[in-house]
Parts: C-alpha cells; structure tokens; sequence
C-alpha cells in the first residue's frame, strides 16, 4: 500500500459546512445580540447619552444618579418585596397544589387545565382583570360592604402601601399553575417504592412529604426557583396593566424604570445604568446556581 | 385466602365456608372519608378560586354599564347583552382612533404567524445542527445563547433599536418578526437539541451510510419523526408572540400595534367614561387566541411550557 | 498486492485527553468474519465507527479493499452497517428502508428494485415489503435491518451489536442466520458484540479487546484453549477459568506449582519456555478440564461445597487448596454437599500466566 491518501484531507473549515451555514442565524444572534448587545449596554452605561447614544464617558455618575433617585429605590424596594413573597408563596402554594393532586385523583386532568389556563393568558390580561376585581368602588371591597360589613377596607391598588401586594395577588394567579405542573412533574418521577416502603414503615403521609420526598426533589426546587426569580426581574407588563406605576410612583418595578428612561424620559445613560443593575441581579441569581449545577462538569 | 372469595357462584360459597370470622374481602372505602373530603375540599377551593376571575370578566362583559355600577361584580347579569363585546371588538377608542380591537387582532395575527413559523424553522434547523453535526465552536455560541436567555430583555433592547434602524426595519413588521425570532431562539433551539439528541443516534448514522447528507436526513428522515415537537414549538411561539407587550411597543408603530398594546391602550385610556363591560370584553377577546391554543392542545401545552418556563 | 480486505494501520482516536484507541493494527482477510469482542467501554464499537467513518480518527489510516478511505465519507467506503437498535427510518415501508440509500445515490429504478428484490428474497422478507417498521416484531425488523446493508451491493458489512436487542431465543435463531448468510454471500463481516457465545459460535478470528488494545486476535478454538493472557483467559468461558496462584518449585527435576502448600504436577503443560523455579505463577484450569473420581496421575482431595445441575451438564462448586474452584461434569452426575471427592487437573488443556506480566508461559 502507498500510504497516500487518495482524498485529500478537507479544509477543517469546510468540515462540516451544511452545519456551519445552518447554524449562521444562532451565532448571530448568540454573538452579536446577546453578547455585543449587552456588552454595548454595559459599556454605554458610563456616557452621558441622552436623546442619542454619546461616546463622552462620565464614569459612574449615571450609577450615582440611579441610586439617588427615589424613583429607583422604590422600584428596587418593591422588586424585593415582591420577589421574596412571590418566590415563597409560588413555592409553597405550588407544592401543596401539587401534592394534592398528587392523591390518585379523579378529574386529574380537569384540574389541572384550571389551576394552569391562566399562565396561558398574557400579563396585560391578568392585570387588568386583577385591576377590575380589586377595583374598591364596585370589586371585592364593595361587595363585602354591601354583605353589611361596611367599614371593610380591600383597596391594595390604591393604597401605596400595600399596592404591590395587589400586583402579587395577580402574579400567583398567573404563574403558580406553572410550579404546580413542574413540581407535580417532581413528584411523579419518584420512585413508587419510595411510598411502598414508607408506607412499611408506617411513616406519617406529611413526614414522608418533609423528611423524604422534599430533600429528594431539591433539583425540581432549584430549577424552579431559578425560573421564578428570572421572571421575577422582568416584571414589567403586569404593573402597566394593572397600575401603571400608580398611585404616584407606588408600585414602579426596575424593568418599567428602564423602558421609561430609554423611550419616553429620552435619558438613555440612566436607562442603561438601570437595565445593567437589573443585569447585575440576573447574574447574582444566575451565577451560583449555574456554578452549583454545572461547576464540577465540562461545560457542553 | 381473600382472593378465592371473588370466585363466583358455588365456588365462592365453597371457599368463604372455610374463612374465619373477622375482616374478609373487599376492604371498605367510604366515599366521604375524611381524607377524601379534605383533598377534594382543597383542590375545589383552589379550582374556584383559579376560575373566579374569568367568571368575573364573562359576566362584567355580559351586563349593561347602569347594571354594574348598580350590582356586585360577582352576581350573574340580569339582563344580557353582547353590545360591549360588539363595542370592544370594532368601536372603542384608543387615542384618535376609535375602531376597536379589531384592528389589533390583525396586526397580531400578522406578526404571531410568520414570526412562529420563521422562528421555529431557524430554530430546528439550529437544534438539528447541534445535535447531530457538531463543529468546532458550536458548544460555545450554544452556551452563549442559553446564558442570555436569562439575561433581562431590557439590557438588549436599545442595541436592537440600533441595528434595526441600521437595516431601515424599525417600526415594521419585519423588525418585529425579526425579534420574535431572536429572543425565541434560546429556548426553542434547546427543545430541538434535546429531542434530535433524544432520538436514537443509530438512525443518524444509518442514514450517513445510506449516503444522505445534512439536508436530506433533515428533511427525509428527521422532520417526519419529529411532528409533535414541532406542535409544541408552535403552541410555545403562538402563546408567547400572541401575549407579547413589551417588544410590540418598543419596535412597532402604533398602526402596527398587537392586540395587547392596544388593549392596554383601550383599558388605561384616560380620557372619557370607563366603560368597564367593555374593557372586560376586550380582555376576554385578547386572552381568547391563546386560551384557544391551550385548551385545544391539552397535555402538549403543558410539555411545552414545561420546556418553555425558561422563557419566564 | 495481498488479499486483505480491511486494515487498520496504527489507529489512534482520543477525545480530548481520553484516549480510546492507541495505535491499534488489524488485517481482516477477503471473505473473513471477524469479531471484535471486549465489555463495554473497551473501544471495540469505537473502531467498527471509525472503520465506517462515523467517527473522525486522530491519528493512522484505514484501507478498505486496499484503497485509503480515512478520509472518505462513510457512503464511499464501500460498506453496510447493521445497527444494535435496528435503525430502521420509522416513517418508512420496508420498501422505504431498504431503498433510502440507493434513491439518495439516485441509482435507476430498475435496478433499485431488483437489488430490494433480491434482498427481500435473501431474508425471506417479501411478505413484509409494505408494511412500517412499527408493525415488526424484532426479529423481522433485524432481517430488514441486514437487507439495508445487503442492497447496498458492498464488499464489506460492519455488525454492531445486532443481537442484543433481541431475547435469548430468537437471538439463537438469527445468530444461526447470519452464519447462513456468511457461508453463501462469503462477504467479509466485522462483527462487534459482548457475547461470548456469538463470538465463539460466528467468528473465523476473534479479536479480543480491552481499554482500546486487542489483547489476542485469534481463532476460537486458540483463544478458547490457549489464552493468550490473564485477561482473555478470564473474559471467556462461564463460569470463569478456575485461577490459583502459586510458585514453580523444582521438585527433583520435575516442575510442579505449588499453591498453599499443595503441588501440581506440571509435566503434561505444553510451556512456551523454560518453567524457571521461584517465579511467581497463576495456574488457570476450565472447569471442564478437571477430572472427578476417575484415575489421574495426582489425585487432590476435595469436599462439595454447592451443587448447581443444569440439566446436560451439573456444575460443582468444590473446595481446594484453601479457595472455592468450579468444575463441570456430564448431568447424570450427582453430588450432595459435603461429600468429599477426588479430582485431578488436566494439565495439557491448562494455562499458566506469569504473576507479573500476566502474559501466558
């Protein structure tokens, strides 16, 4: 034999060239948006720009400014508030519903298609349906009144105190059918015998949901914890709907601070400092969890 | 011993004869066992409690504006009538304009369909080349794309302003499409990796041996196996273009405004009376599409959103 | 320039720092049947890919019929490949199937039906033509599976694992098959498989693998009786060879092994060299190979521990020398546990290994 091959070797780039074109939309977007685009974000934070994008660095006075602003701070304040309670209660309300369901139950199916159809609807929707039912002239409030209970007071929307508590009425509604059907997912990938042998052992239903199935599903928690906090920082089109920022600037959100700035304040650096700290927040969410999930193992 | 007593006839007279006294058989359940009460009592509570609003918005729609402002929001309409949602759909005001929803629904279905169809063809093809003709590199851009997913739409938003004026499609459909297709990309090009990576490996390599190339196994031998994740590909995209807000006002004009722009815009209008049986119809038809969707695909929805809760 | 039909030259393969396969060579004669057999994990489905270009090789070279195909595409390599899970394209006929590869090479109809024709007719699989692949049962599907290879009118036909989906007895049904087929199409068939009983049963050669290198590639008889190593020695045969370590000692010029005391007599084993005195040694019997209550030149005392009759054979479990060695004995034989026996080793079917390099001696 000649030892020579009769093909010459092909150019490493035109390896596997199909695969290479087909996959041009997803580098694009992966390289030039997500990451250009944030880098670009990033970077923009430190100018004065205005109307326009300026080039004319001003360090950190835009940061400055941001976390001056009363306006910022309440949005910030309400973020943590909402986010604690959503990501208890989401948890907490999910499992249970979820547990429930998990009781060999007739009408499964039935309710699960109720306890999901309003995460089919969209924020604007559940906000303003939400905005209707809480409406304190003719909704719940009044309705409790007219029972006879006339010094009843339910007016969350209207309360600046309280008013992002009505926008976390909305937001469970919505969103914890979802943490339902994934912790069901959960619960029923657990091992039968796990039941059979708690059963045995004549350990208490509730025991084995706390000592047992619960430390069992941790990868179910973690996962959904991470889907509901990175949902929580985008909260935007919910709080238009239902308040609009309202009453005042009582229930403004990060997310509607930055679209405010950038389209209608026409303040573009403080929009960008903005949506960069909303970024900053992302990551400190994001970052341990993904170190916990993928740290020890090769990245692909 | 018990099983022999579900014998029939003579046979089970035979053996029961032989049983002791004491527990036999059929171990009694009653219905309404305490424990069954209170898991059917808490599921229905819950279930009342997760319909309560779109029995509200169905019959606020349904009543007349002197009704409402008389009744509570809870009681059934005394008198129904259909003028609101008439009203909703091709007269109520929105600004200057005051043609209804109509004209947001057209423009929703105008951007939802070739966004969806566009979108989940790029991102199938993506998922295919991922799963089965890995290159150099590719793990890489893969990862940058699943990161930002999680990075706040906001962060990106004014770059994109940016390139599409640069491309002179800002304010068009065409731009809107082409965002669509961009912030759908993440999740659904990890819904194809994962179901091409699920499938067996083997028959990828047959069909190499078989002398099929890139697009020939796509289209002969990987899309007529892959059918019901592509349907829910298409119930994710439809759903999540159709409930859109923020990207239909950020990069559309207002005549090109989807529906729940223009809902919104309907809704928390200032000026004139609020006509709230209105408002309520216009939700209702808002929510319909995928309402719709979700109560047509049933179990493929909730497949879907499962893998689509990334998308938050 | 020589008859070989298939050749590996030094063929290496790592992904990323794990190397799979190191500098691997391999001739398979025109017409040949050869397995590759190891567990899982040794590499041997690794370089059935490589040889069908499936896999991209760091290093070495691969001639198919005496020409280079290294780096040629696996449909221009002149092979067929049946796969473990059948492969089969679930939207397709069996029609379908076994024309996919020939309409994508755009041959003319007529001799794409011809060539289905014929492979139906080979398999016995006419009457399935129309039917999916889904309404199969799985040995039909692995017929169909062979006929996609076999309509590709090739040299060569590469197996991988294309038993092991299949129960116990129909995977007796087709092994029987596929020799038939080897014996009147006289292909060269590379065959990777686990089983033991498949290899010994198909193969011309076997090539035994272990963490990417062929520990002995010989005929199954020569790697049955004379293990070329500790590790094939021990792979092949169930239950296991019976190992036993010890030292050769000298005992007045005669060589014997001697374990916890006890000495074998090694004048009947047919050693490759000197059997030098002191080295450390493992003796490893079949259980076939050793002898119950019949007259030997040494006889060891021994005591059943289990009995396990099978039905044609009855398996012993004795104790000997201080360890637990299994022997096989004809069915119709009987031993309760306890009763003390005497048995003898045949020494010129035997092995012995040196301690240290594990290499036969």
């Amino acid at each position: 034999m000649t030892g020579q091959a009769n093909a010459g070797r092909p150019n490493q780039l035109l390896r596997n060239l199909h695969s290479k074109i087909a996959s041009i939309p997803m580098i694009l977007t992966a390289v030039v948006i997500f990451l250009g685009g944030t880098l670009w974000t990033v970077f923009y934070s430190f100018t004065n720009s205005k109307l326009l994008p300026r080039l004319s660095f001003v360090g950190l006075d835009q940061y400055e400014r941001l976390w001056a602003a009363p306006r910022w701070l309440i949005s910030i304040q309400n973020l943590a508030i909402y986010g604690v309670f959503s990501l208890i209660f989401s948890l907490v309300i999910g499992f249970l519903l979820a547990a429930l369901m998990d009781q060999k139950i007739r009408f499964e199916n039935a309710f699960r298609t109720i306890f999901l159809y309003p995460f089919a609807l969209s924020f604007i929707v559940t906000g303003l349906v939400w905005q209707w039912i809480l409406n304190p002239e003719f909704g719940v409030q009044s309705v409790v009144r007219s029972l006879g209970w006339s010094s009843f007071t339910f007016d969350p929307l209207y309360n600046s105190n309280i008013v992002i508590y009505g926008i976390l009425i909305a937001a469970l509604w919505q969103g914890t059918g979802l943490v339902m059907c994934l912790m069901l997912a959960g619960l029923r990938g657990i091992d039968e015998d796990i039941w059979k042998a708690a059963r045995v052992d004549g350990i208490p239903m509730w025991k084995t949901y706390v000592l047992i199935i619960i430390p069992m599903m941790r990868a179910v928690f973690i996962t959904t914890l991470v889907i509901i906090a990175s949902g929580i920082v985008r909260v935007y089109d919910l709080v238009v709907a239902q308040t609009s920022g309202g009453p005042g600037i009582s229930s403004e959100v990060p997310a509607k601070y930055v679209y405010d700035y950038m389209f209608q304040a026409q303040n573009l650096g403080q929009g960008f400092a903005a949506s960069t700290m909303m970024l900053i927040t992302v990551a400190i969410i994001i970052v341990p969890w993904a170190y916990l999930e993928f740290g020890g193992r090769k990245r692909g | 011993m018990a099983d022999t007593v579900t014998l029939k006839g003579q046979a089970a007279h035979a053996a029961a004869s032989r049983l002791t006294p004491g527990p036999q058989g059929k171990k009694p359940r009653p219905m309404f066992s305490p424990r069954n009460i209170m898991v059917y009592g808490a599921l229905i509570f819950a279930a009342a409690y997760y319909l309560l609003p779109l029995y509200v918005m169905v019959v606020t729609s349904l009543k007349g504006m002197p009704e409402i402002r008389l009744g509570n929001i809870f009681s059934p309409p005394l008198e129904i009538t259909f003028e609101p949602w008439v009203k909703a759909w091709s007269s109520a005001c929105t600004g200057l304009n005051c043609d209804g929803l109509s004209r947001g629904f057209w423009n929703s279905v105008r951007i939802t369909i070739p966004s969806t169809i566009v979108s989940i063809a790029i991102a199938s093809v993506n998922g295919y080349a991922l799963a089965n003709w890995r290159f150099k590199g590719a793990d890489l851009f893969f990862t940058i794309l699943i990161v930002g997913a999680f990075i706040p739409y906001q962060v990106m938003i004014y770059p994109i302003v940016i390139v599409l004026r640069e491309m002179g499609l800002y304010g068009s459909l065409t731009g809107l499409i082409i965002v669509h297709t961009i912030f759908g990309m993440p999740i659904l090009t990890l819904l194809f990796r994962n179901y091409f990576t699920s499938l067996p490996e083997e028959l990828f390599k047959a069909a190499r041996v078989d002398g099929a190339g890139f697009w020939t196994i796509y289209f002969k031998i990987m899309l007529p196996m892959s059918l019901p994740i592509f349907v829910v590909a298409m119930i994710l995209q439809v759903t999540g273009i159709w409930n859109d807000f923020l990207f239909g006002v950020v990069f559309t004009r207002p005549e090109y405004y989807p529906m729940t722009v223009q809902l919104n815009n309907i809704v928390n209008s200032v000026q004139g009376v609020k006509e709230y049986n209105v408002n309520m119809a216009a939700t209702i038809l808002t929510g319909a599409v995928p309402l719709i969707v979700y109560f047509v695909s049933g179990r493929l929805f909730v497949r879907g959103i499962a893998a689509g809760a990334v998308k938050g | 320039m020589n008859n070989n039909s298939v050749s590996v030259r030094d063929l290496s393969l790592s992904f990323g720092a794990v190397t799979v396969l190191e500098t691997l060579n391999l001739d398979i004669k025109d017409g040949e049947f050869l397995v590759l057999l190891g567990s899982s994990g040794c590499g041997k489905s690794t370089l059935l890919n490589c040889i069908a270009g499936l896999l991209d090789v760091s290093d070495g070279q691969i001639f198919i019929k005496d020409r280079n195909v290294t780096w040629e595409e696996p449909k221009d390599r002149g092979i067929g490949m049946v796969f473990q899970s059948y492969a089969l394209y679930p939207q397709m006929t069996v029609e379908g199937n076994l024309s996919f590869g020939l309409k994508v090479a755009k041959l003319p109809q007529a001799e794409i039906d011809k060539r289905v024709a014929r492979a139906a007719e080979i398999l016995q699989i006419q009457p399935l033509l129309k039917r999916k692949p889904s309404e199969l049962s799985g040995g039909q599907r692995q017929r169909v599976a062979i006929g996609r290879a076999l309509v590709r009118d090739v040299d060569v036909f590469l197996f991988d694992e294309p038993l092991s989906n299949l129960d116990a007895k129909l995977r007796s049904e087709l092994r029987v098959e596929i020799k038939r087929l080897h014996q009147s199409l006289k292909n060269t068939m590379i065959y990777v498989t686990h089983d033991q009983i498949e290899a010994l049963t198909l193969a011309d050669r076997i090539a035994v693998m272990k963490s990417g290198v062929i520990q002995q590639l010989a005929d199954p008889m020569t790697i049955y009786n004379m293990p070329e190593n500790l590790f094939v020695a021990g792979f092949i045969g169930s239950p296991s060879m019976n190992f036993f370590r010890g030292e050769i000692k000298d005992r007045g010029g005669r060589k014997v092994v001697e374990i916890n005391g006890v000495d074998f007599a090694m004048d009947a084993y047919p050693a490759r060299g000197p059997l030098e005195a002191g080295r450390k040694v493992v003796l490893g019997v079949r259980p076939e190979h050793v002898k119950v209550d019949e007259p030997g030149a040494e006889i060891h005392d021994a005591v059943v521990d289990i009995e396990e009759p099978m039905g044609a054979d009855n398996l012993l479990w004795l104790k000997l020398a201080g360890q637990t060695i299994s022997v096989r004995i004809a069915g119709s034989r009987r031993y309760a546990p306890g009763k003390a026996l005497q048995l003898s080793f045949d020494m010129s079917m035997a092995s012995v290994f040196d301690a240290v390099t594990e290499n036969r001696i």
